[in-house]
């Protein structure tokens, strides 16, 4: 394995993320004996404490600094990328909403191979044989990528154990003046923070939360009554927000909110990783779906097979009786 | 504005239990129900807006088979002006890469303002709309939940990042954008507007009309099989009726710190 593997690590307020340790973890099972090469953007004090941080861990930071990498915005960020990488680099960068935005475009422009979203690779000859899912989770899949003009690969977050730091402390090279063109035609304004909304949910210990499996707007009144028998509150997935049903403040996922309950009773919700990324601290997970096939079968502590019209209101009437 | 969305046929996974056919090389698809990609619906939806709003034209373009005709029709009769099916021998089992070098194709034979695409497909890896802006050498945003027109050169558009924050950019036209779901709420189609687009003529154009060779759209990523996933231990199923199943339900949840 020739080509260079790098990793595209993420900070915030100059701490970096989790992700970064996974990185290395996924560059591995490409080559046992791979030290990638961290690649950290950003601008002032924030990005010396990233690249120290990360230099803890990578034997080598490549650092980006300018003051347009404040916040990353992923078409700024692209043209960064290009002027330092070589062409057949292969370039690791977590599957998230700023990978999302990065790394299509950056393949192209490479002109690398792009693979989203993977759950597990190996080195298959020639190629790269990649696990993801399809279909919302209901399938996997195996394929076989081209590396030979290099490839920049989406790892989904927590896929990888994340590995130690290290005994030494790595290097930190500047690259700063590497990077000419810093304007696009797409332009940064502003983040607007979530809004809070009537409930809390990231602070209940017992959540009714529903999915499309729910049936109809009515459905949440059945899970609401449940919630109040069990002494907590109704959460949801994405499309209970999608078709306007409950405030975004109540969705539970990556694109949501993040919750730490004790009880978490998931009502014809399917468990796409992006809804199950919203949920933390193991609690104990009640799955309750018509369909016998569900993949929250697969993560749930307990499954019930069951219509939820019919299965809700009957546990309610018999939480009630005490 | 002149908007071309681009949109797919996939199995409707909120319809269809997905499973894989006896040798793992494709899922089941006897007796499954397709229907138009959830995200492109959407994509659709704000593209018919846009144009209700400010005037210019919505085209539906997809890279398909004749089946992917009733996908066409189905956002024609939402409001879209017209569809083109791009068709081709040469385009089965082609990857993002080679879906997005056939609509760059289609798209610089036209004149488009904006791009629309859906953000991702269940199927899919989310990457089609990237990765023909970069071909196009046009502005992208990914994840795109709101869209509100500056002025004829300028849009500002909202992007949903991580735990339910809002990224706002402005965005120079002519760009692409991929659209997140819950945008808008996409109309309802009925028969009669379903009737009405039946008989409209619907351009296929192939390989040779757009002018690409087979290397154009060889994959790079090949699916080698399916396989359903190991995952954990998977859950203890309670079984029995009702009554015997809440009663065990509701001993483990008062264990477990489930009841108030």
């Amino acid at each position: 394995m020739a080509a260079q593997i790098f990793a595209y690590i993420k900070h915030k307020g100059g701490a970096v993320d989790d992700t970064a340790l996974e990185l290395i973890s996924a560059a591995r099972n490409i080559d046992a004996s791979a030290e990638p090469i961290a690649l950290v953007a950003g601008s002032g004090a924030d990005l010396d404490q990233a690249c120290s941080q990360t230099a803890s861990t990578y034997k080598q930071v490549w650092k980006l600094g300018n003051s347009a990498f404040a916040y990353p915005n992923a078409e700024v960020l692209r043209k960064a990328l290009l002027a330092v990488l070589p062409t057949d680099a292969i370039v690791l960068v977590p599957h998230d909403a700023f990978g999302m935005d990065l790394s299509p475009g950056l393949s192209i422009k490479l002109d690398a191979t792009f693979v989203a979203d993977v759950l597990a690779l190996e080195v298959s000859g020639n190629d790269l044989r990649v696990v993801r899912q399809e279909y919302g989770g209901q399938v996997s899949s195996h394929s076989l990528c081209r590396m030979d003009k290099g490839a920049v690969i989406n790892i989904r977050p927590g896929a990888f154990a994340p590995v130690e730091a290290l005994a030494s402390i790595g290097e930190v090279v500047d690259k700063s003046s590497y990077v000419a063109e810093v304007s696009t035609g797409r332009e940064f304004v502003e983040l607007i923070e979530a809004v809070a909304g009537d409930v809390d949910i990231t602070k209940e210990d017992i959540l009714v939360s529903i999915g499309r499996g729910i049936g109809d707007e009515e459905g949440i009144q059945i899970a609401e009554e449940l919630a109040e028998a069990m002494g907590g509150v109704v959460s949801c997935s994405r499309p209970i927000v999608d078709a306007k049903w409950m405030d975004k403040s109540r969705q539970v996922g990556t694109s949501g909110q993040t919750v730490k309950p004790k009880v978490y009773l998931a009502c014809g919700i399917s468990g796409s990783f992006q809804h199950l990324g919203g949920i933390k601290g193991n609690p104990f997970v009640v799955a309750i779906n018509k369909n016998p096939k569900a993949p929250i079968f697969q993560v749930a502590d307990v499954g019930i097979v069951a219509d939820l019209q019919e299965f809700l209101p009957e546990l309610t009437e018999r939480i009630n009786e005490g | 504005m002149e908007i071309l969305v681009c949109v797919t046929r996939v199995p409707d996974t909120a319809e269809n239990e997905i499973e894989v056919n006896a040798d793992g090389s494709d899922i089941e698809r006897d007796s499954l129900v397709y229907s138009v990609n959830e995200w492109d619906n959407y994509a659709v939806e704000e593209a018919i807006r846009i144009k209700e709003s400010s005037g210019g034209s919505v085209t539906v373009v997809t890279v398909g088979d004749g089946e992917s005709e009733e996908v066409l029709r189905r956002e024609m009769a939402m409001g879209a002006d017209r569809g083109i099916l791009l068709q081709d021998e040469s385009f089965a089992g082609t990857d993002g890469r080679g879906l997005a070098t056939i609509l760059k194709a289609e798209i610089e034979k036209g004149k488009y303002d904006l791009i629309l695409a859906g953000a991702q497909a269940d199927a899919g890896a989310g990457e089609v709309g990237g990765m023909l802006a970069a071909l196009l050498d046009f502005p992208y945003a990914s994840l795109v939940n709101s869209i509100e027109i500056v002025d004829d050169k300028t849009l500002k558009v909202g992007r949903e990042v991580d735990g339910g924050n809002i990224e706002m950019n402005r965005i120079s036209l002519p760009c692409v954008l991929s659209i997140q779901t819950g945008i808008n709420e996409p109309r309802y189609v009925g028969i009669r507007g379903i009737r009405q687009v039946a008989s409209v003529q619907i351009p296929v154009h192939g390989a040779g009309e757009l002018g690409l060779s087979t290397a154009a759209v060889e994959p790079r990523v090949r699916r080698e099989d399916y396989f359903v996933p190991e995952l954990g231990a998977g859950a203890e199923m309670l079984d029995g009726s009702n009554e015997e199943i809440i009663d065990k339900l509701v001993e483990m949840l008062k264990a477990k710190g489930g009841l108030k």
